[in-house]
C-alpha cells in the first residue's frame, strides 16, 4: 500500500504531486502538465486531458551536435507549449517516470524551478482508470525569457568525471548489473548499445535506477527505504559530491532526482555523456 | 539489393509518403491496435527467455511456426501494456512477413525500423525494435540452414 507523499519522509516532498492532485487541477490555467515518454507513440495514443508532450529526441536535443538545446531554443519550446516562467509544471510519463525526470532535469538547466513530477506516472494514472484523451491541446504562444543554460549545478562532463576518479569521490552507475559488469556488451546477437568497450567507470557503485520505485504502481519508495539502498547498502552520504551516469544520461536523471529532491543531497550531478561517451573514449580507465 | 516480400515493400512504400510526425504516429497506433498476442497453443506464460528480444524495453517475444506450404508464421508477445511501438512493429512484421518466402524474410534488414518509425527515433528505442526484426530474420535463416 502506497502512503501519502507527505508521510514518506522526503527532503523536498513538494517536488512530487499525486494523481489525485493532478486530477483536481486539470483546469487550472497556472499549471501545465507535460508528458515525456520512452515510447514515442504513447502520447498520441492517449494522454491526460490538457497535457502537452515533450519528446526528448525532437524537443530537447541540439539537432547537430551531441548536446541539449540552447536558451533561444528552450524559449521557443516554452512558447510553443504555452508555458510562462510563473507556471507550475507537472511532468509524468511511462517507465516509472524515467523520461519525465529526464525532461525535468533538462528544464532545471534553464532554471524553471517551479516543476513537479506526478508520483506513479502514466502507469498509476491508467491503473486508476482516470480520463485520457487523444485530443492534442493548443495553447496560445507565450513570451518566455529563460536563463542561459547553466550546466554547473546539475550536469557533469568527462573531465570532471576523470577528476572524480582521481579524488576518489562517489560515482553511481544506474544501469543493469549486466551492463555494469560489461557482460551485456559481449552477449552474442546483442546490439552493442553504442559503445566499443564494456564495463564501468572505476570506483562506481551499481544501483539500478528502478530500485527507487515500487514496480506495482510506479510510485517512489519512501525515504527510509531509499536511504537503506543508497546509504546503508552503498555507503553514500548526503554530504557527498556525487555523479550519476547510465548509457546516455536518461536513467541517471531519475537517480539524480531521487538523491537531490527526495533524499535532499545538495551536490548531485548527472553525467549525460555516460557510457556512450566513456565506453568510446580513448585511454580512459575502465573497470570490469 | 535484397529482394523483400511484396507486402513489406507495399507497407514501406506507404510509410515513405508520411512525412508528418503526428500522422506517422496515428498510422502506427492504428496498426498497433490490430496486434494479436501469441495464442495459447504456441506459447503460455511465463515465456521462455530464449524467445525474448534482446534490447527491447517493452519485453517482446518472438516465435515462428512452419506452415504446410513451407513458409513461416510469426507470433509475438509484448508484455509491457504501454509498449505501443513494439505492438505496432509486431503487427507489421506479422502482416508483412508471415507467409512470405523464407529466403526473402531472411534478407530483411533491421534498418526497416527507420523507414517505418522515422530517422529521429531514439537510439535505445530503435535498437529494441530492430531487435524484433533481427529475431524474425534469424528465425528465417535458421529455417533455411535446416533445409540445406
Amino acid at each position: 500500500m502506497t502512503t501519502n507523499i507527505d508521510q514518506r519522509g522526503y527532503a523536498r516532498p513538494n517536488v512530487l504531486v499525486s494523481t489525485d492532485w493532478v486530477a483536481e487541477h486539470l483546469n487550472d490555467p497556472q499549471i501545465r502538465v507535460i508528458e515525456s515518454n520512452e515510447d514515442p507513440l504513447l502520447y498520441t495514443s492517449g494522454h491526460i486531458p490538457g497535457a502537452v508532450e515533450v519528446d526528448w529526441t525532437r524537443d530537447l536535443n541540439d539537432r547537430l551536435r551531441r548536446d541539449y538545446l540552447d536558451q533561444a531554443e528552450f524559449e521557443a519550446l516554452m512558447s510553443r507549449l504555452g508555458i510562462t516562467p510563473e507556471m507550475t509544471l507537472v511532468f509524468y510519463g511511462d517507465k516509472n517516470n524515467w523520461w519525465a525526470t529526464y525532461a525535468f532535469w533538462v528544464f532545471q538547466l534553464f532554471g524553471h524551478r517551479n516543476a513537479r513530477v506526478m508520483d506513479g506516472g502514466r502507469l498509476k494514472w491508467e491503473q486508476e482508470g482516470r480520463s485520457m484523451t487523444r485530443e492534442k491541446p493548443v495553447y496560445p504562444p507565450t513570451a518566455y525569457k529563460a536563463q542561459a543554460r547553466n550546466d554547473e549545478e546539475a550536469r557533469a562532463f568527462r573531465d570532471q568525471v576523470l577528476n572524480h576518479i582521481g579524488t576518489r569521490q562517489p560515482l553511481v552507475d544506474v544501469r543493469s548489473p549486466a551492463e555494469y559488469s560489461g557482460e551485456r556488451l559481449h552477449m552474442p546477437d546483442y546490439p552493442n548499445e553504442g559503445a566499443l568497450r564494456g564495463g564501468h567507470i572505476p570506483g562506481a557503485v551499481n544501483v539500478p535506477w528502478s530500485r527507487a520505485v515500487n514496480p506495482d504502481d510506479g510510485t517512489f519508495k519512501p525515504a527510509d527505504e531509499l536511504r537503506q539502498i543508497y546509504e546503508q547498502e552503498q555507503g553514500l552520504s548526503p554530504d557527498d559530491d556525487i555523479i550519476a551516469y547510465c548509457r546516455i544520461g536518461e536513467r541517471s536523471s531519475h537517480t539524480w532526482f531521487v538523491l537531490k529532491y527526495l533524499l535532499g543531497y545538495d551536490r548531485v550531478r548527472n553525467y549525460d555523456g555516460s557510457w556512450t561517451e566513456w565506453g568510446n573514449l580513448v585511454g580512459v580507465p575502465i573497470e570490469r | 539489393m535484397p529482394e523483400y516480400p511484396e507486402k513489406l515493400n507495399e507497407m514501406l512504400a506507404d510509410f515513405a509518403f508520411v512525412t508528418d510526425r503526428s500522422e506517422r504516429a496515428e498510422l502506427l497506433i492504428d496498426i498497433s491496435e490490430g496486434f494479436e498476442p501469441v495464442p495459447e497453443p504456441i506459447a503460455t506464460r511465463p515465456y521462455p527467455e530464449e524467445r525474448r528480444v534482446p534490447a527491447c524495453e517493452s519485453e517482446a517475444y518472438v516465435w515462428s511456426e512452419e506452415q504446410p506450404d513451407g513458409t513461416l508464421k510469426f507470433y509475438f508477445a509484448v508484455e509491457n501494456p504501454q509498449g505501443v511501438s513494439a505492438k505496432a512493429m509486431a503487427a507489421i512484421l506479422d502482416q508483412a512477413l508471415s507467409g512470405a518466402p523464407v529466403e526473402q524474410v531472411a534478407q530483411v534488414s533491421p534498418e526497416i525500423v527507420l523507414q517505418i518509425f522515422g530517422k529521429d527515433i531514439s537510439m535505445g528505442k530503435g535498437q529494441g525494435l530492430m531487435g524484433m526484426v533481427a529475431a524474425v530474420q534469424a528465425a528465417a535463416r535458421r529455417e533455411l540452414a535446416e533445409r540445406s
